[in-house]
């Protein structure tokens, strides 16, 4: 073997190796800046008070429990309003979606979704929802990041089916069982834990968002469930106390933030795990 | 003996994936309760011919068929048959092995409960008989909750056809059953395949042209979309009618 090239390859080989090192390292040291502040500021912040106190005037004590709730109220209509929507459109696409313009058309428009700027969603709901019922509402906040699932879980769910291979449909075709029985039983089947990772992002993706929530739940100072009412929600107190002057705000800002990150990384977590476990493909 | 019945018949079939012309005026009868073998080069049309018999090809845009098949004297390719009905009738099993992604016993009733009701113990029975036609009963009997996908590919194959048996078709095709598999899988599946043909009308398409000859009553060689010749086994191996023939068994091409 010709040396000098050799050497020139192992040179090649270590700069490429060390630039994306750094690279990774600069990219790294952001995230790692972020997650400290972040512990930083919030952990002093968190208390048995944060989950049952709701939030309180500035300078008297209080937690996040309005908020908390109502998040989590939101995100779970809006979840499930928008996955079975998705999980259905995207049966649609990946099983019935060859012959014909409306499955390219629909995917389109699907890709534009998924990219709009969410403050868009939460104007369009306010147009036609807020404005004709007359109040901000947790039903409105729901809504809107309804839409916001709708794009994701339906670009998982197609991509997943697809990877189901087309010989494990034609198997269960092949001792006559109709096309939503082969779609019900086998092929949605083989593709349950991908499906299940793209709502999980879903979830993760509407649990951080304000501006979809601005304009639709608006925001609430007393503890309430019902969903005819505007809806304290972690994003837009976090977005209120994080701009006030008051220095208990902030903590209870951080306080907040802290826990949105948190359940945002488990939740990815999860869905990596479930993503990682092979889906059963032959 | 009684007199030879004919299961399924062939009239002047034409095939075409587009434009793409893929079998040619194909005629052919198959005998009831015996092993048709169809042998050939591949890209020949074997499995479009495999697969018209239950209309498989209808899953796909852009492919047609012409002409004519009668099971049992009733043309399954006319307009108004039921495919799903047709399919209960017509079973397949794939050169791959395709397990669902469920249980053992769940892949098994699968098929069973689109067109039977039957009590639990009814099933059982049913789970049962078919694995063990399948000669496969002995190895799984103890994890019937296990998923079909944790055995061998030997085992899924043989779980395959345990599936296709267990909703009790008439016909029974199998495409290239053993090309994925190794040899003693291969023996088991060919033992299994004389056992089956005491109730069932099976086509086989194979590349091996040994196991055609141990398995089949019936042999068809098939080249570039026609049916070159078709006959008794014992007389396409040992006195094929046709040059081609000869030379394809001999190996002298293909
Ligand atoms: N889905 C398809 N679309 C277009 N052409 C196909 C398709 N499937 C098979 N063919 C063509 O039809 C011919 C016969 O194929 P096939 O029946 O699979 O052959 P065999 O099973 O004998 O190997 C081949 O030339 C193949 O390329
Ligand atoms: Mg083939």
């Amino acid at each position: 073997m010709n040396t000098s090239i050799y050497r020139r390859r192992r040179f090649t080989n270590a700069f490429n190796m060390t630039a994306s090192m750094l690279t990774m390292a600069f990219g790294l040291f952001w995230l790692a800046w972020i997650l400290y502040t972040l512990l930083a500021y919030g952990l002093s912040g968190i208390s048995a008070d944060v989950f049952t106190q709701i939030t309180p005037p500035p300078g008297s004590a209080g937690g996040l429990a309005n908020a908390i709730y109502g998040s989590l109220l939101m995100t779970l209509f809006g979840t499930l309003i928008g996955t079975p929507v998705g999980i259905l459109a995207g049966i649609y696409l990946a099983e019935y979606g060859e012959r014909g313009w409306l499955a390219p058309a629909t995917r389109f428009i699907n890709d534009i979704l998924l990219s709009a700027p969410s403050i868009v969603i939460g104007l369009f709901i306010y147009e036609v929802y807020v404005i004709s019922v007359g109040h901000f509402s947790g039903w409105a906040g729901s809504l809107a990041l309804s839409l916001i699932v709708i794009p994701v879980v339906i670009r998982t769910t197609e991509n997943m089916l697809r990877l189901v291979p087309n010989s494990l449909r034609e198997a269960a075709a092949a001792l006559g069982a109709p096309r939503w029985k082969v779609i019900m039983y086998v092929t949605l089947r083989s593709a349950k834990a991908g499906v299940i990772t793209g709502m999980l992002l879903a979830v993760a993706r509407i649990s951080g968002e304000t501006a979809p929530l601005l304009f639709t739940a608006l925001n609430n100072q007393f503890m309430t469930l019902d969903m005819n009412q505007p809806m304290a929600n972690l994003p837009v107190v976090i977005f209120q106390f994080a701009m006030s002057p008051y220095e208990d705000w902030h903590t209870l800002a951080w306080a907040g933030a802290l826990l949105i990150t948190f359940s945002v990384l488990s939740l990815n977590i999860i869905a990596r795990w479930l993503g990682s476990q092979k889906t059963p493909s032959h | 003996m009684t007199a030879k019945k004919t299961k399924l018949e062939v009239k002047n079939l034409n095939f075409y994936y587009g434009s793409f012309h893929a079998l040619k005026g194909v005629n052919l009868e198959i005998e009831a309760k015996k092993v048709t073998a169809f042998i050939g080069p591949s890209g020949c049309g074997k499995s479009t011919l495999l697969r018209t018999f239950n209309r498989m090809f209808e899953l796909y845009p852009g492919m047609r068929s012409e002409g004519e098949i009668l099971l049992d004297g009733n043309n399954i390719l006319g307009r108004d048959v039921d495919v799903n009905q047709l399919r209960a009738k017509v079973g397949m099993v794939f050169q791959k092995p395709t397990p669902f992604p469920m249980s053992i016993y769940d892949n098994i009733t699968f098929g069973v409960k689109l067109y039977e009701k039957l009590s639990k113990a009814d099933m059982d029975d049913r789970v049962e008989w078919a694995l063990r036609k399948a000669a496969l009963w002995e190895e799984v009997k103890d994890k019937l909750r296990q998923s079909g996908n944790s055995l061998s590919g030997g085992q899924q194959q043989r779980l395959c056809i345990a599936r296709a048996v267990a909703a009790k078709p008439e016909v029974l095709l199998l495409d290239e059953p053993t090309s994925a598999l190794d040899p003693i899988s291969t023996a088991h599946i060919e033992e299994l395949i004389h056992e089956l043909k005491q109730d069932y009308t099976i086509a086989i398409v194979t590349h091996n042209m040994q196991q055609a000859a141990r398995v089949s009553d019936y042999t068809a060689y098939m080249y570039l979309g026609e049916m070159v010749e078709f006959g008794a086994t014992d007389d396409i191996f040992t006195a094929p009618k046709k040059k081609a023939t000869e030379d394809y068994i001999t190996g002298k091409f293909g």
